[in-house]
């Protein structure tokens, strides 16, 4: 856990007080709604179907307690008593009111929360691997970095106006969880031939309209000029960025138009004349960061405790434990992963009863830490591997422990028609309809690991094109349809997914989805085999005929 | 639309003169950038101030060479949303050690006040008395910065050390 000192507060605090009197003023009639609109969206308040909609930031996804038990305050207290967990370790609550909001910020301001950025052209929440500093292999805790850039990155005076928004996610290990080939900016750490902390540094990805995979502008820039070399293509994009056409003004597409080398070269040739200047590192600034992150007392425990011995007699723990827990860097430990994707259920809720209950199950079994993660479930990153078959009794019975993490029904989704004036159609539904077909756990194992992602809408913030079943809502003469890819990814081989045919009616979505993943069983050349590599090895053709023969 | 310098509404000591209008003998002027690039030489030596108007979308480099014989650069915001000129601001401040005036001109508001200054606006054509009125509280509303810039402000991350190094002298 990192924890905020004096100063991270005042500036947090002043926010807030910024925020109440432009309220304010808004509600005076002082601002006019286009002069208030970008300042509500810079501190996360957007104006949806029905109501506000207000997204804070879980920078890099660490959560405490207290700051879960917070959340769950705010979604009583302003709003329906839930709140959404979404793709970019942010939680959206739904039905907020714009007199509220200000003191909704000062309960989070109290815990060291925040909403800055989370919306508006500027730089989002950082994001990184929810299992950082945790998972085994891993070369070092990359939130250090994440914290570094959240707080480089908060109120910037040259960019918080950027041509479009702007989102960096940092990984540090092999298998990359955080999702950096789609983001503007994506940061692998890894360790020169002396040993010194480095970035790779990609830029240029991105979902969206047009969707791009991050490509690489520097293989190693040392940790002493991350700030400096991260300055220069913001300096680049600000300046260069298109701002005649908003559905052209991410960086990917300057990217895109100039060219990699191009765009590099014109990179470097700022970050050479700004190099050597205060946005300089030292080691003493990294270590000063590094020592305000806490790391629990890990016991010496025995990989396989008695308890664990005996609880393997249950099924349904077994079944839980196989599939929701997974390798931890201490020996005796596990990540316990909290699906948040029960069946029937809309992916990413958490009522403010289980985000309570899961904040005191933090509390007792994982040093009182919560992680987020962009798949849109939790983890317990500190779990004694003896605790796991009373954790496993205490999660299923408030509903976060359904085996299906990785799996089917583990479904991203966003909000959809449900909630979003952006969207064309629903999504929700959509994925509570396929959890609902995929329930058998015995036939969600059968077909192994399956990411599945809907959007509603072409802004893709279900990530639908980078999911290994990706389904787009579109609107057709007044009514929802949806067009299916297949063979997308978003880790360390991220690709963009293949649209199999034509798009179809909402009530056509669950039988597809079904008939593509017979079509894998069938053309598997192994068990083993996982769907994204069958698509890989025979490309979408076979699935096109399946599907479409009798369609 | 009110002038603010020095922190407080004050009287502007150039006129700004359009393309196809004469240019006074004598007084300060405010030309835009492609009258003065046009005969910058002439112009710079009237008795009067220069002050250039330069557009969000030309490299501030073009302005090197005039820079230290200027009274006044006057950057473009065309609306609040394009955030162009503060890049130009920082560059004209830290790279090329320019010391006029640095005024922010066209949609100035209020929220932008603090912003502008920490990229090196001096001088600001605000939009609305009201918000010209509240500009020295505005400016107060922040007492921590995370960035490092050309204002001389001392950043978070540096306090830190600061109290380090002062805490471990103390002990």
């Amino acid at each position: 856990m990192y924890a905020y000192d004096e100063l991270d507060r005042t500036i947090i605090n002043e926010r807030v007080e910024e925020f109440r009197d432009q309220v304010k003023r808004r509600l005076s009639g002082e601002l006019t709604e286009d002069e208030f609109k970008m300042l509500r969206l810079q501190n996360g308040v957007y104006l949806q179907l029905h109501a506000y909609m207000f997204r804070v930031a879980i920078p890099y996804g660490t959560l405490s307690s207290e700051q879960l038990r917070r959340l769950a305050h705010v979604a009583r207290k302003y709003d329906r008593g839930y709140g959404h967990f979404t793709t970019r370790q942010n939680i959206q609550f739904n039905w907020i009111k714009l007199a509220e909001l200000p003191d909704a910020l000062a309960d989070l301001a109290d815990v060291g929360i925040h909403a800055m950025q989370t919306s508006g052209n500027n730089t989002r929440n950082v994001t990184s691997d929810q299992w950082a500093g945790v998972a085994p292999g891993e070369v070092e805790d990359p939130r250090i970095w994440s914290e570094l850039l959240r707080q480089y990155t908060t109120l910037h005076p040259e960019f918080s106006f950027l041509p479009r928004k702007f989102k960096f996610a940092i990984t540090a290990s092999d298998h990359d969880r955080a999702a950096i080939k789609v983001h503007d900016i994506g940061l692998r750490l890894h360790k020169n031939a002396d040993g010194e902390t480095g970035f790779e540094v990609l830029v240029g990805g991105g979902l969206g309209r047009t969707p791009f995979i991050g490509k690489t502008i520097k293989p190693f820039v040392h940790g002493h000029d991350l700030l400096s070399y991260v300055e220069a293509i913001l300096r680049v994009y600000n300046q260069y960025g298109r701002r005649d056409n908003i559905y052209k003004a991410r960086i990917k597409i300057l990217v895109h138009e100039l060219g990699i080398e191009k765009f590099a070269r014109e990179v470097e040739e700022e970050w050479l004349q700004m190099r050597d200047s205060a946005l300089q590192i030292d080691d003493s600034v990294i270590a000063d960061i590094r020592s305000r992150f806490s790391y629990p007392a890990y016991e010496k425990l025995p990989h396989t405790p008695d308890e664990l011995k005996k609880a393997a007699h249950d099924p349904h723990f077994e079944a839980w434990r196989r599939n929701s827990t997974f390798p931890h860097k201490a020996p005796g430990y596990a990540i316990v992963v909290l699906s948040l994707k029960p069946v029937g259920g809309p992916p990413g809720d958490a009522t403010a009863d289980q985000m309570d209950a899961i904040a005191d199950l933090a509390d007792k079994y994982s040093f009182g830490e919560i992680r987020v993660g962009h798949e849109q479930n939790l983890a317990l990153p500190h779990v004694a591997r003896r605790d796991l078959p009373a954790l496993w009794k205490a999660l299923d019975s408030i509903g976060v422990a359904t085996p299906n993490v990785n799996l089917v029904s583990d479904i991203i989704a966003c909000p959809g028609l449900d909630y979003c004036s952006l969207a064309n159609a629903r999504s929700i539904p959509i994925a509570q309809e396929l959890t609902r077909r995929f329930a058998n756990h015995d036939t969600a194992n059968l077909i192994g690991r399956l990411h599945i992602n809907i959007s509603g809408c072409i802004n893709a913030c279900g990530h639908h094109h980078v999911g290994h079943i990706g389904i787009l809502g579109v609107e057709k003469n007044g009514e929802e349809f949806y067009q299916i890819t297949i063979g997308g990814r978003a880790d360390e081989k991220a690709e963009v997914g293949t649209l199999i045919g034509p798009a179809v009616p909402y009530g056509d979505v669950a039988d597809v989805v079904e008939d593509i993943v017979e079509a894998y069983l069938a053309l598997r050349a192994r068990p083993d085999e996982l769907f994204i590599d069958t698509v890989k090895r025979l490309g979408v053709e076979p699935f096109r005929e399946r599907v479409y023969a009798t369609r | 639309m009110p002038l603010v310098k020095g922190g407080k509404i004050a009287a502007d000591a150039l006129v700004h003169v359009a393309d196809d209008a004469e240019i006074p003998g004598d007084g300060g002027i405010l030309i835009s950038a492609a009258r003065f690039l046009g005969d910058a030489e002439a112009l710079l030596q009237r008795t009067g101030k220069t002050g250039v108007i330069w557009p969000n979308n030309r490299d501030v480099d073009d302005l090197v060479p005039w820079l230290d014989r200027l009274a006044a650069v006057a950057l473009v915001f065309p609306n609040f949303r394009d955030g162009r000129a503060y890049s130009q601001a920082r560059v004209l401040r830290e790279r090329h050690g320019y010391r006029g005036e640095l005024r922010a001109t066209g949609q100035v508001l209020r929220d932008q006040f603090v912003f502008m200054l920490r990229a090196g606006f001096d001088a600001f054509q605000v939009n609305k008395e009201s918000d010209a009125q509240a500009f020295a509280a505005t400016v107060k509303r922040y007492s921590v910065f995370y960035q490092p810039t050309g204002d001389g402000r001392i950043t978070a991350l540096h306090r830190r050390m600061q109290l380090r190094h002062s805490e471990s002298a103390g002990q």
